[in-house]
């Protein structure tokens, strides 16, 4: 009856330790690095959630049917899809498997004694024989000694070994990965991530209500957001007159820590973000916000103020939406900004610079449904024109106004506003230290090389021969040296 | 001298430069055909010498002369990236255009370095056609003038992260030579004898030893330049890693050349296998040098090209 129960179990245990020794040999651990290789492709050739949403929603109205199909493969979300996720953290199961044994019995064994002198030195590289002057021994373990040997000594003989860095190195390095894929999943489960448009002028408080967009680890939440405001003084780009391709950006803030704390002025550089705790801010984009005011008929004012406007080539052309949801009829303005006004046949109104030379805006008035209330995600640069009726159409330079049927619009003017990025990955440190130390394992292990000298003075004779374990080059020098040594030359 | 005249000068030494590789190109080629001696007909009566047969003897000048000019070509094109330097007031490794003429001097560079301990010379056709066809599509298609940085570059890493990532490049663009002229040598050799003007190529096993050397030693490199792609990519842009498409060959690339290397050392590949793994690992890099700059997307396309 025991028999019969214990077999299937002893099945188990065998199954499953077979598909452990599997796992960790190394022609896995081949075929799962190629595929990793293999498995990130896809990534770099179709848009991705992560980087770029818009261009796989433009993948989506362009090619329905296929992207369907990818979306369903997780081709939209490669690096967090189940499939690279299983091969990654097989890799590192199959790893791990593979560095414990070795690093416990590299452990035991750095500590361990070279093994005996073989008895016959002849059959091993660089053998040497002469006649013994008799201090052949002490000279021999003098040497050994500087040179940093470990040595088993007998009457006649000694063993040196020099090299276990090699192992060491290897083994630091594939330790030091999953140090780095531990930052990676630390990251993941507490940093934050988001990003925030904010005009010159206005003032950036961290809470989830002024993100644009916020993502969150796994497992915090908006309490974790630490309570400082950002002020947008000034922001000042420098182009080349010539090219007109950005030269320098520079942005001055006055930040405040904390409720009460001292306001403290700022700058911010494409290279050097700013700093509160362990949340960082980047300046990642700029552009324009023209200013408008729309009033009704009866003269009321249904919208007032600067509008984010999305830069569309160098020259910061941009586009953008004006929308007046609080009139009745609700208004909407299609509208295009240039800084630097100028026409070209086939284009229409282009931009020839990125300053405000000779800004315009140019836009069409539409009236009718914005669409605001379906429910339905929209873009704050694009109006759904579906529901409404063209009115108008006109262009204004700053403070000049337009009237129209159903009102005015006047631009008064343009501001310039930045993209902030905030990242916040208290993960990254581990990721530091795991590359760094990855680096040095792997100069250890590939330039360091681990070998074995004898020396045996018996019956008036000096016999040395030595061997290399990785087939590393030098070792007949290094044994030159040794010998010419012995000999005293 | 004004910026626009050092850019000239850049200009004029990275033109002088591709005469003499083109010479060098011609005297290698010169050298490598004429070397083989071809039985002449007195020979044939008395019937010996009926195989063809390698006499460096007749071409050892010419050997020398391209060997001069490749130094010549080194010593301009170095000129001419130092002055592109100087003129942009930056390190010139701000577009495609000044990481290709870069490339190609690491890769000079890297080819005249080993000359002073291996006989590479044999290498010196496919070294110079090299050096000539990025120079050439340099000049020609990725030509931007000499302009600031913009700002995204403005950073110490620029010149850390690029320099390893250049010379990572130029070496294991070497390795792969050596690769492929191992496949070739060996499917050769498996028809029959070499033929004579391939004698004086090194043995197999040397060439299969020289392309694992070669990236056994640089592997470390590019492990740097990525970590430290990594770092600034931290600084710049808030996050060390978001598999931006250069970022992501780069990866692809390093996976597979730690496959390549676990391949040699830890499963014991040998020869052909191990040599078209090497020349796919080469290839991503490549891949990531052309494809991703000049059609991809992504933080890594600045400046047009």
């Amino acid at each position: 009856m025991t028999n019969e129960v214990q077999v299937p179990e002893l099945g188990a245990i065998a199954l499953a330790r077979y598909l452990w020794r599997e796992l960790t040999s190394m022609r896995t651990a081949l075929v799962l690095l190629l595929l990793l290789a293999l498995a990130a492709i896809p990534g770099s050739l179709i848009p991705q959630n992560s980087q770029n949403p818009m261009a796989v929603a433009d993948y989506f109205n362009q090619h329905k049917e296929l992207a369907i199909w990818f979306d369903r493969l997780s081709l939209f979300d490669v690096y967090s899809s189940p499939w690279f996720s299983a091969i990654y953290i097989l890799l590192f199961l199959s790893l791990i498997g593979c560095v414990l044994p070795r690093s416990i019995e590299h452990f035991r064994a750095a500590r361990a004694l070279p093994p005996k002198t073989p008895k016959n030195l002849a059959r091993l590289e660089n053998f040497e024989t002469w006649s013994s002057t008799g201090s052949e021994l002490a000279v021999a373990k003098n040497w050994f000694k500087s040179n940093h040997f470990r040595l088993l000594e007998d009457e006649t003989s000694i063993s040196a070994e020099k090299g276990s860095l090699r192992e060491t190195g290897n083994l630091l390095f594939h330790i030091s990965l999953i140090l780095i894929l531990i930052g990676v999943l630390i990251g993941g489960l507490f940093g934050v991530r988001g990003s925030a448009i904010v005009n010159q002028g206005d003032r950036f408080v961290n809470n989830v209500t002024s993100y644009d967009t916020i993502t969150f680890g796994r497992i915090n939440n908006e309490k974790s957001l630490p309570p400082f405001t950002i002020t947008v003084d000034k922001f000042v780009a420098k182009y080349n007159t010539l090219t007109g391709s950005p030269e320098d950006y520079t942005l001055f803030v006055t930040t405040v820590a904390e409720p009460g704390a001292q306001p403290k002025k700022q700058v911010v550089k494409v290279n050097s973000p700013l700093t509160f705790g362990s949340t960082r801010v980047y300046l990642q984009a700029n552009g324009y916000s023209p200013i408008v005011t729309v009033q009704d008929k009866k003269g009321d004012v249904t919208f007032q103020g600067p509008v984010p406007f999305l830069p569309q080539d160098g020259n910061l052309r941009s586009i953008g939406a004006i929308k007046v949801p609080d009139g009745d009829p609700q208004l909407g303005f299609v509208s295009s900004f240039v800084p630097t006004y100028a026409r070209s046949a086939d284009q229409g109104a282009i931009s020839v610079f990125p300053e405000l030379l000779d800004p315009k805006l140019l836009f069409s008035v539409w009236q009718g449904d914005l669409g605001l209330d379906s429910g339905k995600p929209q873009s704050v640069y694009r109006i759904d024109t579906t529901k409404m009726k063209q009115i108008a159409l006109s262009s204004l330079k700053p403070g000049e106004y337009l009237n129209f049927s159903e009102g005015t619009i006047t631009f008064e003017g343009v501001v310039p506003w930045v993209n902030l990025q905030f990242a916040s990955d208290p993960g990254k440190r581990f990721s530091l230290i795991g590359g760094i130390v990855a680096i040095l394992g792997l100069l250890a292990s590939l330039f360091t090389r681990r070998r074995r000298i004898w020396i045996r003075v018996e019956d008036g004779e000096v016999q040395v021969a030595s061997l290399a374990k990785n087939g590393a080059p030098g070792l007949a020098t290094e044994m030159a040296e040794f010998v010419s040594n012995l000999k005293g030359i | 001298m004004s910026a626009q005249d050092w850019a000239y000068l850049s200009n004029y030494s990275i033109y002088s430069a591709m005469v003499l590789f083109t010479l060098a190109f011609f005297g290698h080629a010169y050298e490598t055909a004429w070397a083989v001696r071809t039985p002449i007909a007195s020979d044939e009566r008395h019937g010996n010498l009926i195989a063809k047969t390698l006499d460096n003897s007749r071409t050892q000048k010419a050997m020398r002369i391209a060997t001069a000019m490749m130094i010549l070509g080194f010593a301009f094109l170095f000129f001419g990236v130092i002055a592109r330097g100087i003129s942009a007031g930056r390190v010139p490794w701000g577009n495609m255009y000044e990481f290709s003429i870069t490339g190609a001097l690491a890769f000079t560079g890297a080819y005249l370095f080993a000359l002073r301990k291996y006989d590479l010379r044999w290498l010196g056709v496919l070294v110079s056609f090299s050096v000539l066809i990025t120079l050439g599509t340099a000049i020609t298609l990725l030509y931007r003038p000499s302009a600031p940085l913009v700002p995204a570059l403005k950073s110490t890493w620029l010149v850390i992260h690029v320099s390893a990532a250049i010379i990572s490049g130029g070496v294991f663009l070497l390795a792969n030579v050596i690769a492929a002229s191992y496949l070739y040598l060996d499917s050769m050799e498996n028809k029959g004898p070499r033929k004579a003007w391939a004698q004086r190529l090194p043995s197999l096993e040397v060439l299969d030893q020289l392309s694992y050397r070669l990236v056994a030693f640089v592997f470390p490199l590019w492990t740097f330049a990525v970590i430290a792609g990594a770092i600034w990519a931290e600084s710049a842009w808030g996050r060390y890693w978001g598999w931006d498409p250069k970022e992501t060959w780069a990866f692809i690339t390093w996976v597979a050349y730690a496959a390549y290397l676990h391949a040699r050392v830890t499963v014991g590949w040998r020869g052909r296998r191990a040599a078209w793994l090497c020349l796919l690992a080469g290839s991503t890099f490549l891949f990531n040098y052309v494809y991703v700059n000049v059609w991809g997307t992504g933080k890594h396309t600045y400046s047009g090209l």
